[in-house]
């Protein structure tokens, strides 16, 4: 187990330094002259050449990534062009916004999305089973951001529930905060529920066929008692990868759907730095989106193969 | 059933179960009746027909010019003149609609012909030689994985500049490593074959053991595969479209013409309806027809 542990560490690590180099290089890659844009349109020759200068502009390349990359590993990704604010600072303050509306979706995810699988599996090919098909077929298909347009038309403009768009922090009005909330969270939500109930139903058809769940329904349990005792606890497994995998639709998404409902979150951000040719901030924003994808997926498989003996077993087995 | 005599694809089977012994046009016959079965996916794939002859056919199909403005004619809820009304231009929305599934599908199709032209020999190299090559790939893949689809589109596109080709472009290059992973798995377990290690017997090169051996036999994993990334890679584009990423006014794409449609959801909500409605129809169509293929093809189905 230490073994395989082993490798997933060193595997997430090949796998970061790798994002930093194509992170690194796709900025390098972007036209335009980088301290041009930092001196703005009337700095002279002289001014450009001093800029160059000062943030090294004029090293070679792989010069330029190692001091880079020795700056990201302290923590210092560099500074905004337009607002000359630390990158990390920007990033820490539009944050937790983004974490609470994905936190929400996600638990409105889950909370639909494995009961419904659940009871899809169990009553397959019955009325109930095929409803719940289509109804997660189209949620794949709705698109996120005509979901949420709709969801304002109707909620908002028409029967004036909610509030259409904006954000409140939650300490300064916990009730403006969620009435805010739920439509942006219902919208990340869905398509990640649609996702999941398939995956739920297809995980949870295959550990109902096995042996041992048969032997459990002859030793005469009641239905509720091997679904849940026996048939959910391995049927979750594949789930809980999944649910790592997802977490990059998740970013994705929020950075539509912060875009619908103006939530200005670490999605906005993104969108913003990329109108305004802002580079340290997309880069940063890029790096650190892709560095916690990893990591979140580094930490899933780390627990559950504490969880579960055969994935540690396997692990050391065949070397992965 | 049998055939005449002379039939080559009759004297081939001779002998075999009836079951097997089906002339060309009896089992092209028990092909539809097999696709006939599930209504649903034949639906999906009769829509996505209708949309891609409406793509082709943009200019018969639609009513008007989509881009010619017309004062006298803002916001003007659906008339018969405009079956699905105007835009805030007074541009028809019925012929954005249909113009803009020609840009749809063009992103959508060919980002994901991209995605296979670069993925599959890639994966097919990885799964065949195995041993470092195969590390070096895998390993480029995870860390290109790790880029949320959406946001490494967004990235690209700000790398390339916004237009309907570098859209196009970033999206396939944001499916590639999916089909890298998916044509390297399933190589792995084709690779293993008894028919492949024959052919090797025989004498094969490699190419020849990739091209013609191992290629033919993933194939209709590849296909499904795409059935459901081209829907994925019509909303991408639509949603970088959205964000004023990808196709620039006044081209009528799907996803501009909901990025106006926001400002206007008071005092014109149908300029939100159709335009989402023929997303949400197309990648659904998709979908349909993907999961019926996935079944269809699948030789436990029979």
């Amino acid at each position: 187990m230490v073994d395989f542990l082993a490798q997933r560490v060193a595997i997430s690590v090949v796998t970061l330094f790798l994002i930093t180099l194509i992170v690194f290089t796709g900025v390098r890659m972007i036209p335009g002259d980088p301290a041009r844009v930092m001196a703005g349109t009337d700095a002279d020759e002289t001014g450009l050449q001093e800029i160059r200068t000062k943030y090294g502009l004029t090293d070679p390349l792989p010069v330029q990534y190692l001091r880079w990359l020795r700056l990201a590993l302290h923590g210092d990704l560099g500074e905004s062009i337009r607002t000359r604010e630390s990158v990390v600072k920007i990033v820490a303050l539009k944050l937790p916004i983004t974490i609470q509306l994905a936190g929400f979706s996600l638990i409105i995810a889950i909370g639909i999305a494995i009961p419904a699988g659940i009871f899809s599996a169990v009553r397959r090919n019955t009325v109930w089973d095929l409803l719940a098909n289509a109804v997660s077929l189209c949620g794949v298909s709705i698109p996120s951001f005509w979901l949420g347009i709709m969801l304002i038309l109707f909620v908002s403009v028409r029967l004036h529930l909610l509030p259409a768009s904006g954000f409140v922090p939650f300490f300064q009005d916990p009730l403006g905060n969620l009435q805010r909330m739920v439509m942006p969270s219902f919208v990340l939500g869905a398509a990640l529920a649609a996702v999941l109930m398939r995956q739920t139903r297809n995980s949870m058809i295959e550990v109902m066929s096995a042996n041992y769940v048969r032997t459990a329904y002859s030793k005469g349990l009641a239905e509720r008692v091997v679904v849940v005792r026996h048939a959910l606890r391995n049927g979750l497994i594949p789930i809980v990868t999944i649910l790592g995998l997802q977490m990059g639709a998740l970013m994705g998404g929020a950075v539509v759907t912060e875009q619908i409902f103006v939530i200005p979150g670490f999605g906005r951000l993104i969108v913003e730095a990329v109108f305004t040719r802002d580079y340290p901030l997309v880069q940063g924003v890029v790096l650190i989106t892709a560095s916690s994808y990893v990591l979140i997926n580094l930490l899933v498989d780390v627990s559950y193969s504490l969880l579960n003996p055969r994935i540690r077993v396997k692990g050391t087995a065949d070397g992965g | 059933m049998g055939g005449k005599i002379g039939n080559p694809a009759a004297a081939r089977v001779d002998g075999l179960p009836s079951e097997t012994a089906l002339t060309a046009p009896a089992r092209s016959r028990r092909t539809w009746r097999r696709a006939l079965r599930r209504p649903p996916a034949v639906a999906g794939a009769a829509i996505v027909v209708l949309f891609a002859l409406m793509a082709i056919g943009a200019p018969y199909f639609a009513t008007g010019d989509p881009i010619r403005t017309s004062w006298s004619q803002i916001r003007k809820a659906p008339t018969l003149a405009h079956p699905f009304g105007t835009d805030d231009l007074g541009r028809d929305v019925y012929s954005r609609v249909v113009w803009g599934a020609r840009t749809s599908m063009q992103a959508g199709v060919l980002s994901i012909l991209l995605a296979i032209a670069v993925g599959v020999p890639a994966g097919l190299v990885a799964g065949y030689y195995r041993g470092l090559t195969d590390q070096v790939l895998m390993r480029l893949t995870d860390a290109w994985l790790s880029f949320p689809f959406l946001i490494l589109a967004i990235g690209l596109v700000t790398i390339l500049g916004p237009s309907l080709i570098n859209a196009t472009v970033a999206i396939g290059t944001a499916a590639t490593p999916t089909y890298i992973r998916l044509t390297r798995g399933l190589v792995l377990s084709a690779a293993q074959e008894d028919y492949v290690h024959g052919a090797r017997a025989l004498g094969g090169g490699d190419a020849r053991m990739m091209v013609r051996h191992i290629l033919p036999n993933i194939f209709s994993a590849l296909l499904v595969q795409a059935t459901v990334s081209i829907p994925a890679a019509i909303i991408a584009e639509a949603i970088l479209s959205f964000l004023g990423l990808g196709v620039q006014p006044p081209t009528p794409s799907w996803g501009t013409m909901l990025n106006t449609a926001q400002q206007f959801l008071e005092t014109a909500p149908w300029m939100a309806w159709w335009p989402g409605l023929a997303i949400f129809s197309l990648a659904l169509s998709f979908n349909l027809a993907g999961d019926g293929l996935r079944d269809f093809l699948d030789p436990k189905d029979y």
